[in-house]
């Protein structure tokens, strides 16, 4: 059992849902992501998506666009990306760690290469966002040999295409909560909640729900209907006051930053108990 | 054999596809069979045929350069004139046919993104006659380079919306749009304005820009009693080279020759010579020739022309490297500038920046030709839009 879905059980035993925060690998630095991935597990976080930061981002917003520069600014690259998250379980980081990147620099860096390092760096699944099903069987059967799960994005448009993606998923399906990129919005789609069960209907994987979760109240009112709650533009939001500070050289600001961090993944992490 | 592609994955051999955010695969796939149903529709074939005919002024002459052919002195050579189309350039071929496809499908917003403006333009226009709402983007970039496009587009009642993002340019255009389409996806078209990005838009606009070739191969046997020769055309996307090519992929004597844009060198870092200097990779929803770095991030493109600079290249171009039937070039800024400068003074034609790429390299393959060798260049667009960057270039003289 992957350790995705030894997760989601120990959730369901506990009747709790996930919490799956998000932030940019290398935002602000490779050093800055390593202090927050241990503070968000520190704080309860179930599942942590690392971004591996790209020029041109098709599925997300402003947000995590420019902590995506920021990243990329800073240098970093894949192996900076493969290296860190190597350390990190090197040094005790136990929680599930999913990377998030788009389909080019796997590409380049050879499908079932990438495939192969994630599981020797210790990442225990993957989204690619702009690789739909049609396209990824190359990824799937590399995914399946290494042990790391694929996990596939499911949109509100996706009807009739249902039960051939959740098909192919494993570790869990991530809902797109409405049409559109990534960002905090002030409302959802009327039909998530009938959405999310229809999908329920063509899969037993746990069901996480992302774009645009924003506040603990919204975490709360997903976590009534699906698996696990995604967050990552309010986060990468205060990650950005992060990044500020260190342009400044401002340490007390930059303290300020993790604080914040810290308390808004707490109130999610309540808000999904 | 070359042109039977697309396979049924939207593929042209290796390249193609569709990688795209989920969101759109539904579209997609609609689009793709609403194409398919109205492309042997009796009355949207009339009602496009009459738009290209009465509104955009088709079919384009085929012209002989005979000035330009006796001064290089070898090569007979023929100018397609792309740039008479009514908003000056090859694209309205293309906007009518999406715009038509966007009516038919009862879409009454369309977008699109453009680097030099004669896209935006053209769909701002065609979105003027069939009543469209219709959005823009444009790099920032682009936008100070073209003003005169963007006052074009702005009084056919389009919105340009700036691209801010990354490095300015049609490339960043293109994420903005496809970002905004994702968002709107239910009641929008995107109109894509060259053969790049995921299945079906590739085939798609080939189709209505093959125009182009199929008049050529008539024109050429009706002037001359045989094919041409040679076929010369500029690639930035590459939708005015697939345009004059496609009809011509299965007669193996004629040469197609792409020109990529080299700005200031291949070896700078200034160039947009995507299939000389790139490696198969996704841009656009696409699998491509793509300038990129080691790990695959892209890398921006230059080119003095706003047309050209584009870090990719319609998948089918790739193909048509990679399987050796088209052959693709470097020409470089200054010999566009050149070749601009040659053809305004020597046949009373001013050509897009883009256009100028070809016309360069016919300069540089006609002396060495026969005098009975016939040769096409895609006059793909005219350079009323450029003349204000080229006196900026040249510091305010004319030369």
């Amino acid at each position: 059992m992957s350790r995705i879905t030894e997760r989601f059980k120990q959730l369901a035993e506990k009747g709790e849902r996930a919490f799956i925060p998000f932030v940019t690998a290398g935002d602000p630095s490779l050093e800055d992501t390593k202090r927050i991935v241990r503070l968000l597990e520190s704080v309860g976080a179930d599942i942590i998506e690392l971004g591996i930061p790209y020029s041109d981002p098709l599925a997300d917003g402003p947000t995590i666009q420019a902590s995506a520069l920021r990243s990329l600014i800073q240098g970093t690259r894949l192996p900076n990306v493969f290296a860190l998250v190597r350390q990190m379980r090197a040094e005790g980081v136990s929680v599930p760690l999913v990377l998030f990147t788009y389909v080019n620099p796997v590409i380049q860096w050879g499908t079932e290469r990438f495939f192969q390092t994630a599981a020797e760096i210790g990442a225990d699944g993957v989204i690619i966002p702009d690789l739909p099903a049609e396209e990824a069987e190359e990824a799937r059967n590399a995914a399946k040999t290494y042990g790391v799960d694929l996990i596939p994005l499911v949109a509100p448009t996706s009807v009739g295409r249902i039960e051939t993606i959740c098909k192919q998923a494993s570790g869990f399906i991530y809902c797109v909560s409405s049409l559109g990129v990534t960002g905090v919005r002030a409302a959802f789609a009327e039909g998530l909640p009938a959405f999310v069960q229809e999908v329920r209907k063509k899969t037993s994987l746990p069901i996480a729900v992302g774009f645009g979760v924003g506040s603990p109240e919204q975490a709360e009112e997903i976590g009534k209907y699906a698996d696990g709650v995604i967050v990552g533009s309010a986060l990468v939001n205060r990650v950005s006051l992060l990044a500020k500070a260190r342009e400044i050289g401002d340490q007390e600001k930059a303290e300020k930053a993790f604080a914040e961090i810290v308390h808004f993944a707490q109130s999610l992490k309540a808000s999904l108990r | 054999m070359y042109s039977k592609y697309p396979d049924e994955r939207g593929r042209f051999g290796a390249f193609g596809g569709k990688f795209v955010p989920e969101t759109l695969m539904a579209a997609l796939n609609q689009l793709e069979s609403d194409y398919r149903k109205y492309r042997v529709d009796p009355q949207f074939q009339a009602e496009l045929q009459y738009l290209l005919k009465e509104y955009s002024g088709r079919e384009t002459p085929l012209y002989f350069a005979e000035r330009l052919t006796s001064y290089l002195g070898g090569a007979k050579i023929y100018l397609k004139r792309e740039d008479l189309n009514h908003t000056g350039a090859h694209k309205i071929n293309n906007t009518l046919g999406q715009g038509l496809l966007a009516k038919y499908t009862g879409k009454k917003r369309v977008i699109a993104e453009t680097g030099a403006g004669q896209h935006g333009v053209a769909t701002a226009t065609v979105s003027a006659l069939l009543g469209l709402e219709c959005k823009v983007f444009m790099g920032e970039e682009d936008i100070a380079r073209q003003e005169l496009n963007v006052f074009r587009m702005r009084m056919l009642g389009a919105e340009v919306i700036p691209a801010t993002s990354g490095t300015r340019t049609l490339k960043d255009a293109t994420n903005e749009a496809i970002r905004h389409w994702v968002e709107h996806v239910e009641d929008t078209f995107y109109i894509i304005g060259s053969v790049v990005g995921p299945h079906p838009y590739p085939m798609i606009v080939r189709d209505f820009q093959r125009i182009i070739g199929d008049e050529v191969r008539k024109q050429m046997i009706e002037k001359e009693g045989r094919l041409p020769d040679t076929i010369i055309a500029c690639v930035g996307g590459g939708s005015n080279a697939i345009g004059i090519f496609y009809p011509f992929l299965e007669d193996e004597s004629v040469r197609l020759i792409g020109v990529e844009a080299s700005g200031e060198g291949v070896d700078t870092d200034r160039h947009a010579a995507t299939i000389t200097k790139g490696r198969p990779g996704v841009i656009h929803g696409s699998l491509t020739m793509l300038l990129q770095d080691e790990y695959g991030q892209v890398l921006p493109a230059h080119s003095i022309s706003a047309g050209l600079d584009y870090p990719g290249i319609g998948p089918e171009h790739a193909f048509l490297a990679s399987s050796g039937r088209a052959t693709y070039v470097p020409i470089s800024d200054e010999e566009a500038l050149e070749a601009f400068a040659l053809l305004t003074k020597l046949e009373g034609i001013i050509p897009a920046l883009e256009s100028a790429h070809a016309v360069a390299q016919a300069m540089k393959m006609a002396p060495s030709l026969p005098k009975d060798h016939l040769m096409v260049i895609n006059l793909s667009g005219r350079g009323d839009k450029d003349v204000q960057s080229i006196l900026k270039y040249q510091g305010g003289r004319v030369q």
